[in-house]
């Protein structure tokens, strides 16, 4: 199984888990089998057109999947997914 | 009997290679690193343009910082061409370089034929004694400092990451730091942002900064910038400065400087916290991807929380912004690898740090095209901008 590491900002949808082992041999199939299992990531994912939100950007290893295959990129099992959505802290300005 | 070193040095003479000064002249530029092997006051006084300055009692320890390649030409000179011929025995014979030439007659001689020579800058002794850890790296040495002192660098922000990042660069003698913050420091603030103290809770934070930095390294000019970074005030603020240095802590501002930065093409050393993790990247115009590359949008508002709403490890910041400062100044130096085109995550309660790519985008709609192009009205600007900013407040 390949290993998806979450965000801060989407542990709270899956139970604080930092990280977390889905089923799947695409992208696709196993963000899908991440919604599945934790239903309050699905529409940080996916936007109502069952793609990627623009705003989140996920990697194979240290490849953005969109210059890859996107969602239908292979994933194996001793591969890691990274989910990296923006994020901005500091100076209040 | 021991010859006598006058014998020796005939005899080294003879031996290795030596080149005319008018030889040396023709081929400045042509791919031979020229070294001058005299002591620091006498290249103080004017050395042959372009040479570098590895001194004869450093010769062992400090060649490779000038001339890494052992295989590449190397003319070697001094006062008179005497210390440069030892120097170039101890290259060819114990240190293995192959292409060394001693120039005669030294710059003395240089001088004679009328060839010119250009006249380092100094330090004074106090400067000497205040970088001398700095000066005996070779990356940075007296050139690589100068380049420090005459770098102007814009913080945005003197808080969690402005403050490490401000504090170590002006120990650093980074000449000018601009420092934009129209907040006073908090009691809740001194957690993390050191560059303050209990004294000066209520003070701006851009004289409380302005304070510390000067009880530091009096060398270093403070540009203070008590407002608020806007499109009213970006493209007045931004001209002039060498690189910005960049914590800004919400997306509008983010995007604004994104597309000022890559229109004034000045790269920007990014980095945002969030709890125990960080993340860093130099955004360089034209060199690597922009912010907008690596995200055209932002997330709406409940996925984007900033640090003032959620908690921050204190010394996450501190660590945050002294790779900013590394960035910063390796950027000044043109030493190293910056993070262009990566993104570092670092995570503090695993201790690791990880990379992602970033690439550029050919259809970026900003950085695909030239700085000229880019308008003040779409500066800032992304889709649902208004609503994403009815959202933030």
């Amino acid at each position: 199984m390949a290993t998806i590491k979450i965000p801060p900002v989407l542990r709270p949808s899956v139970g604080g888990e930092r990280e977390i082992s889905a089923d799947g041999s695409s992208v696709g199939e196993i963000l899908r089998s991440l919604a599945d299992n934790h239903p309050d990531t699905k529409t940080q994912l996916f936007g109502s057109d069952g793609a990627l939100n623009r705003y989140v950007n996920v990697y194979l290893n240290d490849e953005d999947v969109r210059v890859l295959d996107g969602l239908e990129t292979v994933v194996g099992t001793s591969d890691t997914l990274v989910i990296l959505p923006a994020m901005a802290g500091g100076a209040r300005l | 009997m021991s010859p006598s070193g006058a014998e020796v040095l005939r005899q080294i003479k003879s031996r290795i290679p030596e080149v005319d000064p008018a030889d040396v002249r023709d081929q400045l530029g042509n791919g031979a690193v020229v070294i001058d092997v005299r002591e620091a006051e006498e290249w103080s006084t004017g050395h042959i343009p372009g040479a570098k300055h590895v001194p004869k009692s450093f010769l062992e320890s400090r060649i490779e910082g000038s001339a890494p390649d052992r295989d590449q030409h190397v003319i070697l000179y001094c006062q008179s061409g005497n210390r440069s011929a030892w120097a170039a025995r101890t290259l060819l014979d114990d240190l293995g370089y192959s292409n060394v030439e001693s120039m005669t007659g030294g710059i003395t001689l240089w001088k004679d034929r009328g060839y010119g020579v250009e006249q380092p800058r100094t330090l004074t002794a106090e400067q000497r004694d205040r970088y001398s850890r700095h000066l005996l790296l070779p990356e940075v040495g007296i050139e690589g400092q100068q380049k420090l002192l005459d770098a102007k660098v814009l913080l945005l922000g003197a808080g969690g990451l402005g403050s490490p990042t401000a504090l170590y660069l002006a120990a650093a003698g980074v000449g000018t730091l601009g420092i934009v913050d129209d907040d006073t420091v908090d009691l809740s603030n001194l957690q993390r942002q050191v560059i303050h103290n209990s004294n000066r809770v209520g003070v701006p934070k851009v004289d409380s900064a302005e304070e510390t930095i000067t009880a530091l390294n009096p060398d270093v000019q403070v540009n203070k910038y008590p407002v608020r970074l806007g499109p009213s005030n970006i493209m007045d603020i931004l001209p002039g400065y060498d690189i910005v240095v960049d914590g800004l802590d919400n997306f509008p501002t983010r995007y604004l400087l994104n597309d000022a930065s890559v229109r004034l093409q000045i790269p920007v050393v990014s980095a945002a916290i969030l709890g125990f993790e960080g993340q860093l990247s130099v955004f360089k115009p034209y060199d690597g991807p922009c912010y907008r590359c690596l995200f055209p949008t932002p997330p709406p508002p409940e996925l984007a929380p900033s640090c003032g709403a959620n908690g921050v490890l204190g010394v996450l910041p501190g660590t945050m912004g002294l790779l900013q400062a590394t960035e910063v100044i390796k950027l000044i130096l043109g030493e190293g690898d910056p993070a262009i085109g990566r993104l570092l995550m670092y995570d503090a309660l695993a201790a690791t740090v990880s990379e992602v790519k970033i690439r550029r985008d050919p259809a970026c709609p900003i950085c695909s095209r030239h700085p000229e192009q880019i308008a003040d009205e779409e500066m800032g600007v992304f889709p649902d901008y208004e609503a994403f900013c009815a959202g933030a407040h």
